[in-house]
């Protein structure tokens, strides 16, 4: 059974969904994923969507859900490269994912990331330090 | 009979003197539509001269049908002159009056050849009406119809006037909004503007609603529509150029624009977004004038 891979890159982990995401294909990898974060005790997601050239509402909502899941697991999610048809499609469908955020493309994510981990860790910082 | 009939109204086509043509001529320019600001007279004449034949030529086989081959001729050349009079700015009635204003000389002759046969008359009249009305009604219908080409083309043009996305800074773009936002304006805003971002890897978008007239519920909704598929391709957009009446508009309406940074004026925008991606601006002293 085809699987999408979740790479590890430090605190950060890495998904890019290059195959046609069916439905079954979506819920293995939400299931994976959320292993994953516990696992590695990962502090972001990264979702490259950037050859996704299709979407219906259950993609949409699946990537609603795992930016959820994962916040609750403390880490950030963060979708990048997402196509121009595809993103009219999904506001056509008034999916306006308002829980997740994007980027344009893959750095432009890991800067996100690393931005809000160092201003996490800065506050954990703080604290500790008061 | 039929066939007596449609020989006496062709025999007055194809009479080879130019009598009928003057006649026409005469009418049409004293018509009080006169048509010289549209035509020149010789190429008037030349029209109403090639028509004459044509008409002449396709009765040659007693053929009283508009609508029969032998008058494709006739029709082909009847829709170029139309086509011709749109494009010129004519009017509807300038146009008919032209095919309308042959009825008259036909009739006066007509009379002339059977006059004394009212029950003939009353016959080659009818023929006569039948053929003139169908060429009428058929320039009418070209006429609209190059029209409606030109209003057709005329709204494509503008759809692509007046969706431009220009570059203001490193990683900044603007879309100046011109004219009323409908469902199909905005759906190509809203692919020009996702396309640019991808292409120049902008992170903000500036729309400028400046010249937008008014907006209202739908064209508010188009907004957030537009401002929401950006931010979902990982670009943040500022709406500026919202004029007092629009605020109002759009708080009496309810319009939710909380998510959205909104600004006064483009100039407001542009140091917002400069600020957000690492820029300012400075005025140089070095160089004031002593």
């Amino acid at each position: 059974m085809e699987k999408i891979p979740i790479l590890r890159m430090g605190r950060f982990l890495l998904v890019t969904i290059q195959v046609d995401l069916h439905d079954r294909l979506a819920m293995q990898l939400q299931e994976d994923l959320t292993n994953a974060i516990t696992k590695y005790n990962a502090r972001g997601v990264l979702i490259d969507i950037s050859s996704l050239e299709m979407v219906d509402s259950f993609i949409g909502r699946m990537l609603a859900n795992i930016a959820g899941m994962s916040r609750i697991l403390d880490a950030q999610t963060v979708v990048v490269g997402m196509q121009p048809a595809v993103a009219i499609t999904l506001v056509e469908l008034g999916m306006s994912l308002p829980g997740v955020r994007m980027a344009l493309n893959v750095e432009r994510g890991m800067q996100l990331l690393q931005q809000s981990l160092a201003s996490s860790e800065g506050a954990l910082l703080d604290e500790n330090h008061q | 009979m039929a066939e007596k009939q449609s020989n006496l109204l062709r025999d007055i086509f194809q009479r080879p003197d130019d009598q009928l043509l003057n006649e026409w001529i005469a009418i049409i320019n004293s018509g009080g539509n006169a048509q010289e600001n549209i035509i020149r007279e010789a190429d008037l004449r030349s029209q109403c001269k090639e028509l004459i034949t044509l008409i002449g030529s396709a009765m040659a086989h007693n053929a009283v049908d508009i609508r029969s081959n032998d008058f494709v001729p006739v029709l082909d050349y009847l829709g170029e002159i139309s086509r011709a009079r749109a494009l010129k700015g004519a009017t509807p009635t300038q146009t008919a009056m032209f095919v309308y204003s042959l009825k008259r000389p036909i009739f006066d002759r007509l009379r002339n050849e059977v006059g004394k046969e009212a029950g003939k008359l009353a016959d080659e009249s009818w023929a006569a009406t039948l053929l003139i009305d169908a060429m009428g009604l058929y320039i009418a219908e070209v006429f609209q119809k190059a029209r409606e080409e030109v209003i057709i083309r005329q709204q494509e043009e503008m759809l692509e006037l007046s969706t431009p996305v220009v570059k203001l800074w490193e990683g900044v773009l603007a879309l100046p909004m011109i004219g009323t936002l409908d469902s199909a304006r905005t759906q190509v805003v809203m692919q020009t503007l996702l396309q640019r971002i991808v292409e120049t890897g902008a992170e903000i978008a500036i729309i400028d609603i400046t010249g937008v007239p008014t907006v209202d519920t739908l064209v508010a909704q188009h907004l957030i529509k537009t401002v929401t598929a950006a931010r979902l391709m990982g670009a943040d957009c500022i709406i500026s150029g919202i004029r007092p009446q629009i605020a109002q508009t759009i708080v009496h309406l309810g319009v939710d624009l909380a998510d959205v940074t909104t600004k006064a004026n483009l100039s407001d925008a542009f140091t917002v977004a400069l600020r957000r991606t690492g820029y300012s601006v400075h005025k140089n002293s070095a160089n004031k004038p002593a």
